[in-house]
């Protein structure tokens, strides 16, 4: 990503790279205004933004749509945090943990509004309020849903945050092909995919050192001990899954015999797709 | 986001090179000169031909041929898997000492994972019409398997080097199908990376492995191998790695 090799190799194949730039000012202009307010980090975006521009194009329609799509999810991931570390009766030992994962999910949220904001186009705002009681859609009333007590109920807390990472885990692999070959957008979302199961995995060792049985690894299908949370661990590809790419792992080779099936559904993350994922969230007021 | 480290000799090339032979022609940088730093920042990162494979400092000259393509990347993918399951095989055999049960559990657990992983890799490049290289042989000499935190170090550093490898390079491959298996086999090691840095210190889940922006470091086969290196004896020739 050195810039003067960008351009040298640029000038190999297009002699006028310079004279594009130059005469498209607006795409120059509006590169370098927006330096000055987005994160240097962001910056890769601003600049893949301006050549883009510089040749007249756009960020592709669908990585606009993925990017938004993560914002969604993200607005209400930070937004349960931030109500979480409030109002939930978090113990001492775990109030730095919650913390670190509220301001980790308003990160991305600022990340993807800059990178949406380079990339040409407005980011998707967060709704004025969620219904983190998943009671939203029907039958249940608003607010009356059955994850009432998440803030009342410290266990109930962790059991929502888990689906809730688990789930964005598998939201973000769900559309990474999208983003197939984009270099900057990919990279970024792979990033934010693996925090999500950082995220995931820690939340999942709290709730085993708080006394439940779980692991950090998604074993089986649902295991977070609520059954409302089916939906997010099924699917088209559901984490019982074991077939991979055709490669069945139960049948292959473990230490004793043949791979175990939760091993094989342990080892391995699944996808959701984007209907999947928005029906999953509908509850909750996110659309 | 690996670009955006500030190296010495980067900057220099900056106002060297650069600024002699673009800015002058084009004013480029005098666009720039607000964010002269914010781009001297990115230019930082990778020059381009920025692996030599042939380059004696890692050790890496000729060796085994990883092949071409997406298939080269599941053969990378599938060495490190190797390194991974050979290495957690070891730990289980035979536990450091004070080993508490958790802590076994979770290693015995992380050991099948890899494993899973390793004979995946190997089952799914001849059935995508690729060659998996052959079995690595592995150097963990300098790990003392005897010591609590050489063994969880070492977990630690390969977790986080495999989390950060699988990110950096998804973007390279062509196959939608091998990009999600990626990322299913991605997450799932930052899930052990996380969860080994909870055993050696609690709220470190996302430590140093994350930007500003709190998004995971990726890292490229060339800074893969520079820390992996020294865990495998068999030379790999990664000259084949696709780099766009």
């Amino acid at each position: 990503m050195n810039i003067v090799n960008i351009l040298e190799e640029i000038e190999k194949v297009d002699g006028e790279i310079y004279e594009r730039l130059n005469p498209r000012r607006k795409a120059m202009k509006e590169f370098f205004s927006m330096g000055s307010k987005i994160a240097l980090s962001a910056m890769p975006f601003a600049l893949g933004s301006m050549f883009t521009k510089a040749y007249g194009q756009t960020v592709p329609e669908p990585v606009v749509d993925v990017l938004q799509y993560a914002l969604t999810l993200e607005h209400f991931e930070a937004a349960y945090y931030v109500k979480g570390y409030n109002e939930a009766p978090i113990p001492a030992a775990d109030k730095p943990a919650i913390q670190m994962i509220r301001d980790s999910e308003a990160k991305h949220v600022a990340f993807l509004q800059q990178v949406i904001t380079a990339a040409g186009a407005t980011p998707v705002a967060a709704k004025a309020s969620y219904d983190f009681s998943a009671g939203t859609g029907t039958p249940a009333g608003a607010g009356n849903g059955p994850f009432k007590t998440a803030f009342s109920d410290y266990a109930v807390f962790l059991a929502v945050a888990q689906v809730l990472e688990d789930t964005g885990v598998r939201a973000y692999k769900g559309r990474a092909g999208e983003l197939l070959g984009q270099k900057v957008y990919l990279t970024a979302a792979l990033g934010i995919h693996a925090v999500e199961a950082r995220h995931a995995a820690k939340i999942r060792y709290m709730r085993s050192m708080n006394g439940f049985s779980i692991k950090p690894w998604i074993t089986g299908g649902n295991d977070s001990g609520n059954a409302n949370a089916d939906g997010n661990y099924a699917g088209a590809t559901p984490e019982s899954n074991v077939n991979q790419g055709g490669v069945i792992i139960t049948d292959l080779n473990g230490v004793n015999g043949k791979i175990s099936v939760n091993a094989a559904t342990e080892a391995f993350d699944e996808p959701l797709t984007k209907a999947e994922v928005l029906a999953l969230v509908a509850p909750f007021g996110v659309s | 986001m690996e670009n955006l480290i500030i190296k010495d000799e980067d900057s220099s090339l900056l106002e060297g090179a650069f600024l002699d032979k673009k800015v002058q022609r084009r004013s480029f940088l005098k666009y720039a000169g607000a964010g002269a730093a914010g781009v001297a920042l990115l230019a930082a990162g990778c020059k381009h031909s920025n692996y030599n494979p042939d380059d004696p400092e890692n050790g890496y000259g000729s060796g085994i041929s990883l092949g071409t393509g997406d298939v080269a990347i599941l053969n990378y993918a599938y060495a490190l898997e190797q390194l991974e399951a050979a290495f957690y095989t070891k730990v289980v055999s035979s536990f450091y000492s004070g080993a508490s049960d958790v802590e076994k559990a979770f290693l015995t657990d992380i050991r099948d994972h890899e494993i899973a992983h390793r004979e995946f890799f190997k089952a799914a490049i001849p059935a995508n019409g690729g060659t998996a290289i052959k079995d690595l042989e592995v150097d963990f000499s300098s790990i003392d398997f005897t010591s609590r935190a050489s063994v969880l170090g070492t977990s630690m550093a390969f977790e986080d080097l495999g989390v950060s490898a699988y990110d950096g390079v998804g973007y390279a491959l062509k196959n939608a199908t091998f990009l999600l298996l990626a990322g299913k086999i991605a997450s799932v090691e930052a899930r052990h990376a996380a969860t080994i840095r909870e055993l050696l210190t609690p709220n470190t889940f996302l430590g140093d492995q994350v930007t500003a922006d709190s998004v995971n470091i990726s890292r490229s086969p060339a800074e893969v191998f520079a820390i992996a290196g020294k865990y495998i004896k068999t030379k790999i020739d990664t000259s084949s790695l696709p780099t766009s």
